[in-house]
């Protein structure tokens, strides 16, 4: 019996079935630009670049500008994540160089567990408790707040996974070199991780941009609201997309899906920055 | 020991409530405005105790939903708060019929230690809610209500984050009733001051008035019946400043224009009696389905709307249409029909 042969065809039809898996996904993720593109078509003719640079939202006038819903998104989003890395980093340190050994599991376990709670709980926690005895009423604070506890979770899952798969024996290089465990920390688990690391927060940060009923709930719903104070009400784009598709007409709903297109594409750039950071510092690292 | 299978298969079957299978012939699927969802739900429940066979599913969705998917023909009726734009009506799949089958009232409820009554009109609500009136003792609400002790505290107005024909309608009858002074156009959203508090359905904004002293904001009776607010008394076209109530929304009815196809406003009345913010609803329905039971079954259920379910309306805080509406309805319906 000649195996090579029958190797050699189940090789063949293994790759095809995954590059045609491949091709796939890139055809869908083309086919949801275009048919949302062309949805989403009537109100940029009309409204032009306009669209992007005007901060006035008006349904009866038929003049929607999305400026201050994308600075919305933005926003909260940067605060949640000024809030969630540094504790979810600090989550996954402990976690992995400090715990001792009978805390790792159970601390883990209610890390994952976290992770998988729908959203809308925390919305709601949100806002019954945060907004009505927090004190903070609804701003880009409480729903940045909101974001970062949601997102908290899944970065600390991720980058703790990360984090243990450093070689054990360079952080034990770094600690007989006479490191005290900041240092080997600095030295072993970081470097290793750093790629890692980043791709964990832009998940949490891909999460927070497109966060929609928590964010709906406690943003304020403030029209054209463009301002640094956190305590101000606002609004983002999914939270704008989910409270007023259902009374929409025509070209209200060609501006939300014109938002959904736009929240897609800052989603790209954000995430091929991320890339290009991370290959940046890893080629200096590296030393090419 | 019982297999676990069976033991999900019998949590299912009892606890899901599902009418599928050999339970009924016929399911009807409707969606809209969720203003009629608590008129729809009574209807429905006394309907199925006299067509046990036929189902009802009214998903609700809002009215905009509505009009979409009864457009597309993806249900078998939709209930709206607003009539088709003239540019959407084209895009129906065939001949229908508006049908009335209710009216509700939207009204100001408020927040205020100490006033148990308050009476406004049209342009003072405009100031109130465009924020020009910033404080419960202005001059022009004094005016309005002698010898009550207002307080100098601040207004905080709640409005809708989400887009709604409760929005619609209450703009609608701000923009007839207030003339000149009310700038913001209507509509299911609209431009509204930065300064104001929004709150996502008639629970969100009944949660707004209800936690925040001084609070203003309008709502459908039923949500500020329930939420236990107070609710201001409204000055309608004869002057007279009416509360709502299902007597003072039907009467509003008797000075409505029913056009050719069933459209009409009954906000803003003329009547003495009349609550100036009666908001109009209406089911839409097919002239032709293509399926014989179907046609049979709505031209039920519809039957059924405008005549029996009309009584369970009062205490659910709705007001009933008038017989004329209901004999020109009924004269509609009778038009529905099969293959």
């Amino acid at each position: 019996m000649d195996l090579r042969g029958r190797s050699q065809h189940a090789d063949r039809a293994f790759t095809w079935v995954t590059r045609a898996a491949a091709a796939l996904v890139l055809v869908i993720l083309a086919l949801v630009a275009l048919t949302m593109t062309k949805r989403a078509w009537p109100v940029l003719d009309k409204m032009g670049f306009e669209f992007f640079t005007s901060s006035r939202w008006s349904t009866p006038d038929d003049h929607y500008g999305a400026l201050a819903l994308i600075f919305g998104t933005l926003y909260t989003a940067v605060i949640a994540l000024v809030i969630a890395v540094p504790i979810s980093l600090g989550v996954a340190l402990y976690i992995t160089q400090v715990a001792p050994p009978r805390l790792k599991r159970p601390l883990v376990y209610a890390m994952d567990l976290l992770a998988v709670v729908p959203s809308v709980v925390f919305g709601l926690w949100g806002v019954l408790v945060l907004s009505r005895y927090g004190g903070l009423g609804r701003s880009f604070l409480t729903a940045g707040i909101i974001l970062a506890i949601m997102i908290t979770p899944i970065i600390t899952s991720l980058s703790r996974e990360v984090m243990e798969t450093t070689p054990p024996t360079e952080k034990e290089a770094a600690l007989a070199l006479g490191a005290n465990r900041w240092e080997m920390i600095g030295a072993a688990v970081f470097p290793h991780s750093k790629g890692g690391l980043v791709g964990a927060v832009m998940l949490g940060l891909g999460r927070a941009l497109g966060e929609t009923i928590a964010a709906a709930l406690v943003i304020g719903s403030a029209l054209g609201q463009i301002s640094v104070d956190p305590f101000k009400p606002g609004n983002s784009m999914p939270a704008v997309i989910a409270n007023e598709w259902g009374e929409a007409d025509d070209l209200h709903k060609s501006a939300l899906v014109a938002l959904a297109v736009t929240l897609f594409v800052i989603t790209i750039i954000v995430n091929l920055i991320a890339t290009a950071i991370v290959q940046r510092s890893m080629r200096r690292s590296r030393g090419t | 020991m019982i297999p676990r299978s069976l033991w999900l298969l019998a949590a299912f079957a009892a606890g899901g409530g599902c009418r599928c299978g050999t339970d009924v012939d016929l399911t009807l699927n409707a969606s809209g405005a969720t203003f009629q969802k608590a008129a729809q739900e009574v209807t429905i429940d006394a309907f199925t105790r006299k067509f046990p066979r036929i189902a009802v599913n009214y998903g609700a969705g809002g009215s905009g939903k509505g009009r979409q998917d009864f457009a597309d023909r993806v249900v078998d009726f939709a209930c709206s708060d607003a009539p088709y734009k003239p540019a959407d009506v084209g895009k129906v799949k065939g001949e229908f019929f508006y049908i009335p089958n209710l009216l509700g009232a939207i009204v100001v409820a408020y927040n205020l230690d100490g006033v148990e009554s308050l009476q406004l009109s049209a342009p003072t609500i405009a100031g109130i809610f465009q924020r020009q009136i910033t404080r419960w003792n202005d001059p022009a609400i004094a005016a309005e209500n002698p010898g009550v002790a207002l307080p100098a505290r601040a207004i905080v107005v709640a409005r809708r984050s989400d887009g709604s024909g409760t929005t619609e309608n209450f703009t609608k009858f701000l923009a007839a009733g207030a003339k000149g002074s009310w700038t913001l156009k209507s509509g299911s959203t609209i431009e509204w001051p930065a300064d104001t508090q929004a709150g996502a359905g008639n629970g969100g904004v009944a949660q707004l008035i209800t936690t925040t002293p001084g609070a203003v904001g309008y709502v459908d009776l039923s949500d500020a019946r329930a939420a236990g607010m107070h609710h201001a008394k409204i000055r309608n076209r004869s002057g007279a400043y009416v509360a709502a109530g299902a007597e003072s929304v039907a009467a509003a009815t008797a000075t409505i224009e029913l056009q050719d196809n069933l459209i009409f406003s009954a906000l803003d009345s003329a009547a003495p009696a009349a609550y100036p913010i009666a908001a109009q609803s209406w089911c839409l329905v097919y002239a032709q389905y293509p399926d014989a039971a179907t046609a049979t079954a709505v031209k039920d259920y519809f039957t059924f709307l405008v005549t029996d379910a009309q009584q369970y309306l009062p205490e659910i805080d709705y007001a009933p249409i008038s017989p004329a509406m209901r004999d020109r309805a009924l004269e509609r319906i009778g038009k529905i029909r099969g293959p």
